[in-house]
């Protein structure tokens, strides 16, 4: 087994435990710090894929934007979730939770049928990117590639995501203003 | 070498994840983290492809689309929250029940 294997599952049981735990805890606080370190591990997942620069942006906007103003909105928004929490420990295993974990478990075995059945790494495209050298290798960069193709070949998304993202902004801006001051 | 079906299984778990926590939990933040959860998943799923693609890159910048999307969602989704808050003061979405008026 190379190391490569090595850190790919100790990458993978890191973010799908963190995952687990995040979803199956009480505690609101918790469940975003552990989110932390699911997208921490899900960057380094994205190395081994050979994706360096989706995973710094992954770090940089996830960790250093989106957690912190998660976090912020759970500051603002305070005393009563916690009051939530604390009226609804004790129970380990409650009997409300069963569909949704059966709904889970079911999509889980069908999505992994289908994935086996598909056998993703004997399709053809993927077969002739292998023999026309068409794949990344390790020591290839990517970064000057996905800059000039982000300007030419995908110009038209890459503004067009600017715009909604423009909008968007503006959008929450707008939501979160203090009602009657506009 | 890591095949893409270990990418595939990786990411079929974080997306069943992130459906259990949309659909059990009674707190709208952490039903927001479960869809960040899916879509983590779903560019997890592009960046293993786009590995096969060095010429285009497209697994890598939808990637990047992707995450600049998730961006947006988050912020409005949690501006939206807060009014919710603001009104109600309570973010349990079982308990937000009226319209405006």
């Amino acid at each position: 087994m190379s190391l490569i294997r090595v850190l790919f599952y100790f990458m993978s049981v890191i973010a799908v435990a963190s995952a687990l735990y995040a979803a199956s805890t009480k505690n609101l606080v918790r469940s975003i710090f552990v989110f932390f370190v699911t997208l921490f591990a899900l960057a380094g997942l994205y190395v081994l894929a050979l994706a360096d620069f989706v995973a710094v942006t992954q770090v940089v906007i996830y960790v250093g934007g989106i957690l912190v103003l998660i976090i912020f909105a759970f500051m603002l928004s305070g005393k009563e979730t916690l009051n939530v929490i604390q009226q609804q420990k004790g129970k380990f295993f409650s009997l409300g939770k069963l569909p949704a974990i059966l709904l889970a478990a079911l999509f889980f075995i069908v999505m992994i049928n289908v994935m086996l059945k598909a056998d993703a790494d004997n399709l053809a495209w993927v077969k002739d990117s292998i023999t026309y050298n068409n794949t990344i290798t390790p020591n290839a960069v990517m970064i000057d590639n996905i800059g000039v193709n982000l300007m030419t070949r995908y110009l038209l998304p890459f503004e067009a995501i600017s715009i909604l993202l423009l909008m968007a902004l503006v959008g929450a801006a707008h939501l979160s203003r203090k009602e009657g001051s506009a | 070498m890591i095949t893409l079906t270990d990418f595939l299984v990786v990411s079929a778990a974080l997306f069943c994840i992130g459906l259990y926590m949309i659909v059990s939990k009674r707190n709208a933040i952490q039903i927001l983290i479960g869809i960040e959860l899916i879509l983590n998943a779903a560019i997890l799923n592009l960046v293993a492809f786009g590995k096969h693609d060095s010429i285009s890159n497209s697994g890598q910048i939808f990637a990047l689309f992707a995450i600049v999307l998730a961006a947006a969602t988050t912020a409005v989704a949690l501006a939206i929250i807060l009014n919710v808050y603001r009104k109600y003061k309570t973010i349990d979405p079982g308990k937000i029940n009226n319209l405006k008026d």
